[in-house]
């Protein structure tokens, strides 16, 4: 084949771009391949192809969907660990003139990949996922504002994910850090696709973030029960609200930045440039008027979890309902006014630096009330140690640490001593792992029942939580001293054999977190085969106070047989305290969106667009972009997206639960 | 709105006895509000980076070089005028004339065309005379905050296009009037962009 058309129909597609000359690489490409075909052939030996694309893929439910955006972040945090244990393994034993085990090359992708996949592909769909299953059960509504909308974003999601994963086995990610900073991310000093992974797997999954963000927004203004006034709506959708509404306001500037790189990189235009006029600290701005947002984005709805759970454990009403909402609020506005934190050391002066310091330090006044807040809901509570509460208390002990060392990197002075060290990875581990993940397992363990109708073994839960929260503190606090003692983030091999020991300790913190993503694993499992003895029928395991507690576990696809009415902020407390008794009669058909695979296809077009883009496939890119735009046109030809459970499908299902009820006696 | 389980109306109200049904599509202008704000900060970045690199011209061409006002007068006067034929577009939707509020669609549709047709053109002759996006940072935001808007008029043809073929088929329905609804907005939305484009851009970059 003459040179031009290989070129042509491969871009800059060859065979050196697959990484054989990388040992570690091969071995996982054989373990991932061999898994997968098993899966893949699993699924098929069991005909399971049809039930998961009927039930799952093209399934316009809510519950549904954020059931799957939990298998993805799943998935994603095992990728995303093995990169952390790999390089505090190389930073455990690169000492002494040691090499350690990985070559620059790899080790920069590896701490590159290991940022964009915790936060965009294992903390965000863990987070949207979370939101997804709860918020329309918290306020009484049948499903969300755009069910289909719904099922494309979070298709968008995987599709960024693939992209992500794909570079692990063809060409290369980026050796650029999470952020991308340019000039580094530049054609000039990043000629090859890494960057271009980077840029079109966030932009595929920036359209899903985005519009999930519109969708919740819309549900939780336009679909609450009647009676659930905006100050009568649980915490947790009041903190999604408010993350939604920083999504909606934040991720076009990602979307924007991304472009502009993307022009530098392929027109040769001069946004980020050193020369022609070009500012590179114009992108770090930008970026960080996006990423000082996100941060909030992920910790808001954890702080919802732990208000529901501390509530909810404390068989108390939650103390200052009124102020936590308004922190809340307060913490949603600040966070656009502190971007320049991230980079103090840029040099633009003692008055913007100040500014800036102090509004992050002010941060801390809303954040430090919540923490008061759910204190004094426990005080005097009659406080329960199930597993949502017991990570809720190690989330109160470690978050506030967090909490005191970036109030310690919001002063200017200081942070030019700790910008870029250890410390600050420290610290936003301290409050991602101790904030985010720790309220994502109470999240998980506290809703479980309700998604799957039978509880989660609680001494797996247990071993796995002590594992991750022992495991925590050992793999960061020697980080907290390896930067007060100036050693800075991203290196790969060390001089100075003194401070090998902190490293040893803090990959044996890593084993331990290794241990406790084990027993989760095994929990899952465990639960799944002992369902019958974990089981609850009640729909209300844990004596809860707001409304997905008055449905069954798992809810019907309509949620609410009927919509509720809201007299009180903790409604389903209320009901069953003003002696609420189910309806057994009187059931009305129930009007229901329709499943649609165009999700799955608009996605998927999405996937070939960007790979045709990074690989400089032009025709590739050129025709999956004429068929998104066909797709998406002929999608909007389809009037009829809805149908209408029969009354008498109703009325069975809740007498099943009846029968289910009585049962239990 | 009776009485929940409890009988006769004495006792708290719990649920709703009759299906409450939100409308279809209830939520779709605030959802649609929601992404206009949204693609609305697209824009506001495009801005700032012309503001900050606006001025860099790295030895190369300046605005008063470049534009012909006179040309871009023209341009604007194309959008305003498609901006009031769309509002004629929706005023004869209120009455339910399919015809009209085709007619007055296809005409905004053609407004679009001649602004980008001229903006084309404009874009054609700077490159040619070699101010192309790579020369300077200035033309680099100056060709993406313009050529942005460009591109979302592109689309919103496409869109008035779909629409108008969707009306022929479906007349003025319920769901089509959102539509056209949704696309009245977007369209509106374009021409205060170009509003802030036309100022920011073109009137002030031949004061500097």
């Amino acid at each position: 084949m003459p040179d031009t058309l290989t070129k042509f129909i491969f871009g800059r597609l060859t065979w050196d771009s697959l990484p054989l000359h990388e040992p570690i690489v091969v071995a996982t490409f054989v373990a991932v391949a061999l898994g997968g075909i098993a899966l893949l052939a699993a699924i098929t030996y069991f005909k399971l192809w049809t039930y998961l694309w009927r039930e799952w893929f093209t399934s316009v439910d809510h519950k549904k969907i954020g059931i799957m955006y939990m298998v993805l972040g799943l998935v994603m945090l095992l990728r995303g660990f093995s990169d952390a244990i790999m390089m505090r393994l190389q930073q455990a034993i690169a000492f002494n003139g040691s090499e350690g085990y990985l070559n620059s090359h790899h080790y920069d992708q590896i701490f590159t990949a290991h940022g964009v996949i915790m936060i965009f592909f294992v903390a965000m769909p863990f987070v949207t996922g979370l939101m997804n299953f709860v918020v329309p059960l918290q306020i009484g509504a049948r499903d969300v504002s755009f069910p289909f909308l719904n099922n494309f974003s979070f298709w968008m999601t995987v599709g960024g994910a693939i992209l992500v994963m794909a570079s692990l086995f063809l060409g290369e990610f980026a050796r650029t850090g999470w952020l991308a900073y340019p000039p580094l991310s530049g054609i000039g000093y990043s000629p090859d696709v890494g960057v271009d992974y980077y840029i079109w797997a966030l932009q595929v999954a920036g359209v899903g973030t985005t519009l999930s963000g519109i969708n919740l927004i819309c549900t939780i203004i336009k679909m609450r029960a009647p009676g659930m006034t905006m100050m009568r709506m649980p915490v947790f959708t009041w903190t999604s609200l408010c993350t939604n509404v920083l999504i909606v306001a934040s991720f076009p500037v990602l979307t924007a930045v991304l472009s502009l790189l993307a022009l530098d990189r392929y027109v040769g235009t001069n946004f980020f440039t050193n020369d022609f006029g070009g500012n590179p600290m114009m992108y770090v701005n930008l970026i960080w008027i996006w990423g000082h947002p996100e941060v909030y984005i992920l910790i808001l709805p954890l702080f919802g979890v732990f208000s529901e759970v501390t509530s909810t454990f404390s068989g108390k009403r939650l103390f200052g309902y009124t102020s936590m909402v308004y922190a809340t609020v307060v913490i949603t506005i600040l966070s656009y006014l502190v971007w320049l934190h991230h980079f103090f050391t840029m040099g633009s002066g003692a008055s913007v630096n100040s500014f800036f310091g102090i509004t992050t330090m002010i941060i801390s006044i809303p954040t430090g009330a919540k923490i008061f807040n759910w204190l004094f809901t426990m005080y005097r509570g009659r406080i329960r140690f199930e597993l949502p509460m017991m990570w809720t208390v190690a989330f109160m002990l470690t978050f506030v640490v967090g909490g005191m060392t970036g109030v310690l990197l919001a002063v200017p002075p200081a942070d030019f001593v700790l910008h870029n060290s250890l410390f600050l990875i420290a610290h936003f581990h301290n409050v991602i792992i101790g904030g985010v993940l720790f309220g994502l397992f109470a999240g998980i363990a506290y809703w479980w029942p309700k998604a799957f109708g039978f509880r989660l073994d609680p001494f797996w839960g247990k071993v796995s939580f002590w594992c991750w929260v022992v495991g925590f503190w050992f793999a960061f606090m020697p980080l907290y001293i390896l930067g007060l003692m100036g050693v800075t983030r991203r290196m790969r091999v060390f001089d100075d054999p003194s401070l090998q020991i902190w490293f040893v300790i803090a990959a044996f913190g890593a084993v331990l977190i290794a241990a406790g993503i084990a027993a989760f694993l095994i929990q899952i499992f465990v639960s799944i085969r002992k369902r019958e003895a974990l089981t609850d029928p009640t729909g209300d395991p844990w004596d809860g106070r707001t409304l997905e507690w008055s449905t069954s576990s798992p809810p019907p696809a309509y949620n609410f047989a009927f919509t509720p009415v809201v007299r009180d902020n903790d409604a389903w407390w209320d009901m069953k305290k003003a002696g609420y008794v189910r309806p057994l009669s009187g059931f009305k058909p129930i009007h229901m969106p329709s499943n649609t695979g165009t999700g799955v296809i608009l996605a998927a077009f999405s996937v070939a667009l960007g790979f045709g883009l990074i690989w400089y496939i032009w025709w590739l890119a050129a025709l999956s972009f004429v068929c998104l735009i066909a797709t998406a046109i002929g999608h909007t030809f389809n009037y009829h997206r809805d149908f209408h459970i029969p009354a008498a499908e109703v009325t069975q299902t809740e007498e099943a639960r009846t029968t289910l009820l009585a049962a239990q006696g | 709105m009776a009485s929940s389980a409890t009988t006769a109306g004495t006792g708290p109200v719990f649920h709703l006895e009759e299906e409450h049904a939100h409308a279809e599509g209830s939520s779709t202008m605030l959802g649609f509000w929601l992404y206009l704000m949204s693609d609305c900060l697209i824009f506001a970045m495009l801005f700032a980076a012309y503001g900050v690199l606006g001025g860099n011209y790295a030895a190369g061409p300046a605005p008063k070089d470049l534009f012909d006002l006179d040309l871009v007068a023209v341009n604007t006067t194309m959008l305003l005028l498609s901006s009031i034929t769309y509002g004629f577009a929706m005023l004869t939707m209120d009455k339910g004339r399919v015809a009209a509020t085709q007619a007055w669609l296809a005409v905004t549709g053609l407004f679009g065309l001649a602004f980008l047709s001229i903006e084309l053109y404009e874009f054609a002759h700077m490159i040619h005379e070699g101010a192309t996006p790579q020369r300077s940072a200035f033309l680099s935001s100056f060709f993406t905050l313009v050529g942005t808007h460009g591109l979302h008029v592109t689309f919103g043809i496409v869109w008035l296009v779909t629409l108008m073929t969707q009306v022929a088929r479906f007349g003025l329905t319920e769901a089509n009037r959102r539509r056209l609804m949704c696309l009245s907005m977007f369209w509106h939305f374009l021409d205060v962009v170009w509003i802030g484009v036309f100022t920011f851009v073109y009137l002030m970059g031949m004061l500097r």
